[in-house]
């Protein structure tokens, strides 16, 4: 039997967990199936159609998909999951909103989060935060299941040609009605996918010393990040959130700055390749983890950095 | 309006949690219990929905072991107005507590029912969502404001890309995120008060519900270490460091 991938996507452009979450459905299963479902997003279909992890594309086109409703997506994965052993995506706030309620409707119970595929039934995951991996094995004949998409590469985007199979829509939710999506646009790289990520915590102090940030993240063109904390504290929006209940971030180089380093953070960080951690308290426990760690205030410390880097011939991008 | 919260006991969000050493799963004995954090936020809010005059009665309610009754307790105690306890005992997985709240709601008959988004024990972040498919209800996941209408609520989300708003009309799930409010701390008289109030046990096997585990977990085990740093004396250092040693600038 094959794996059914559901794609998240703008209806433009297939969103970069995605091709994540491809690289883990097709060790489950190299017989991989994407169901595409979206409104006015035939860009969508054709991109997914040249991944050459993909051997079939479904696609979904109809103006009630337009917003991506839980309630209107589940009903549609239902009716063209019968022929396939697994349904996956991945597990950032689209899969996870969205996943459980098709398990529920299918009567399986989901295995949340992979980080390793095993075998096409066993699984590791990571429970309480990242302090322990679980391994873990479905008996339900029909497994549904979400990824990690920083715990797997994204897949290749050229060179394949799948079918691409027009699908027919299902009934729209009466129940549910979408309102409005605030987005923050930004030139930055994102948050999830970014190279190098500089996030800043309760330290900060402020909304405004946020630009000390963002000076070092626009020499490094890196992402900005935020502990729970600065979020809580409105330094900074939700979408910079790193941590358990947040984004969960593995760049090459992570640089905590004025972040204490409660557990809930650490979850969201500590498998960054090298991780710097910059505190005036030496006790932090973020430099328990941190590879280079720096005792200074911050507020001289960041306009330093800033000037050291800008004597640094070369800087990688 | 009648508010349904449910509630579930976890490892305190403070614990640094240990993996046993057998591989079976994590240290529980002795270690601090508390409500899972973001739970905490759906019985705030529902006080507040009942404070604010929209709604009449809250019933917290929770699914484990006979202790799990402490977080009922912790409900009581800041405003909700009856609790159910569902015994059951061992691993219980999010379907199967999906469908004994399912049981409660068809009983309980609530307009809306609050949840966190996601226990910080397992982390699966199901269960709300589960039940709206069970109960063919709307959900609003993640919530980090609720307006509450004539017959919908309006609610805006903490998605990926920012903020999302949705309106649901009730019957309606809502699972909350910890931005939704600050939970208030229960006064000693509430707390008092609180003992007084009505907890009703329902055994999870008299309500015909399967909660055998369909997922076996094979093994628990510690993630790996990583190697401790080193601190450095300079910003100088710092860049130099990055530059040569570790080569990611």
């Amino acid at each position: 039997m094959s794996v059914l991938l559901i794609a998240e996507h703008n209806n433009k452009e297939v969103r970069p967990f995605t091709l994540n979450a491809i690289t883990a459905a097709s060790q489950i299963n190299e017989d991989l199936h994407v169901l595409v479902i979206g409104h006015n997003s035939d860009e969508v279909a054709k991109s997914i159609s040249q991944i050459p992890n993909v051997k079939k594309v479904l696609h979904v086109d109809n103006e009630i998909y337009e917003n991506y409703l839980a309630e209107n997506f589940t009903s549609v994965v239902v009716k063209y999951s019968e022929n396939y052993s697994h349904i996956v995506c991945s597990a950032n706030t689209f899969g996870k909103n969205l996943m459980p309620r098709i398990a529920a409707l299918l009567d399986t119970s989901q295995v949340s989060d992979i980080i390793k595929v095993i075998s096409n039934d066993t699984f590791i995951r990571p429970i309480y935060a990242g302090n322990a991996f679980a391994t873990v094995k479905s008996s339900d004949s029909k497994k549904c299941i979400t990824i990690r998409p920083t715990s797997f590469d994204q897949a290749a985007t050229s060179g394949g040609s799948a079918e691409i199979i027009k699908a027919d829509a299902d009934q729209a939710n009466s129940l549910v009605k979408f309102v409005k999506r605030e987005e923050v646009k930004s030139d930055r790289p994102e948050l999830g996918t970014a190279r190098i990520v500089i996030s800043g915590g309760r330290g900060m102090q402020s909304g405004e010393n946020f630009k000390l940030i963002t000076a070092v993240a626009d020499k490094l063109n890196a992402a900005i990040g935020a502990s729970r904390a600065a979020v809580d504290a409105g330094y900074i929006t939700n979408d910079h959130q790193v941590g358990q209940t947040g984004k969960v971030v593995v760049p090459d180089l992570y640089i905590a700055v004025g972040i204490s380093g409660a557990i809930q953070h650490l979850a969201g960080m500590k498998e960054s390749k090298v991780i710097v951690a910059i505190n005036k308290d030496g006790e932090a426990p973020i430099f328990s983890i941190a590879d280079y760690g720096l005792e200074a205030d911050l507020f001289e410390a960041l306009p330093q950095f800033l000037e050291e880097l800008n004597k640094l011939n070369t800087i990688q991008k | 309006m009648k508010i349904l919260v449910a509630v579930k006991r976890v490892i305190d969000y403070n614990v640094q949690v240990r993996v046993k050493e057998d591989g079976t799963g994590v240290v529980t004995d002795n270690v601090k219990m508390s409500t899972n954090p973001p739970d905490d936020n759906a019985i705030e809010e529902a006080v507040k929905i009942k404070e604010a005059g929209k709604a009449t009665e809250i019933v917290a309610v929770t699914v484990g072991e006979e202790k799990a009754q402490e977080t009922i307790r912790k409900a009581l105690a800041v405003g909700a107005d009856r609790g159910v306890h569902v015994k059951v005992d061992g691993i219980i997985e999010p379907l199967a507590v999906s469908k004994i709240l399912q049981k409660i709601v068809d009983k309980e008959k609530p307009d809306l029912v609050f949840m966190g988004k996601q226990a910080i024990d397992d982390d699966c972040n199901q269960t709300g969502q589960m039940l709206g498919a069970l109960l063919n209800w709307p959900q609003a996941t993640f919530a980090s404001k609720i307006e509450v209408k004539d017959k919908s609520l309006e609610v805006t989300r903490e998605v990926d890309e920012g903020l999302e708003t949705i309106e649901v009309l009730t019957p309606a799930i809502v699972t909350c995120d910890l931005r939704l409010n600050e939970p208030r701390y229960a006064s000693l008289p509430n707390i008092m008060k609180a003992k007084k109030k009505p907890i009703e046990q329902i055994n999870a096997d008299d309500l015909g519900v399967d909660t055998k585990p369909r997922i076996e977990q094979m093994k628990v085990e510690e993630p790996p270490k990583r190697k401790a740093g080193i601190k450095v004396a300079s910003v100088e250092e710092l860049v130099q460091k990055l530059k040569n040693e570790a080569k990611v600038i």
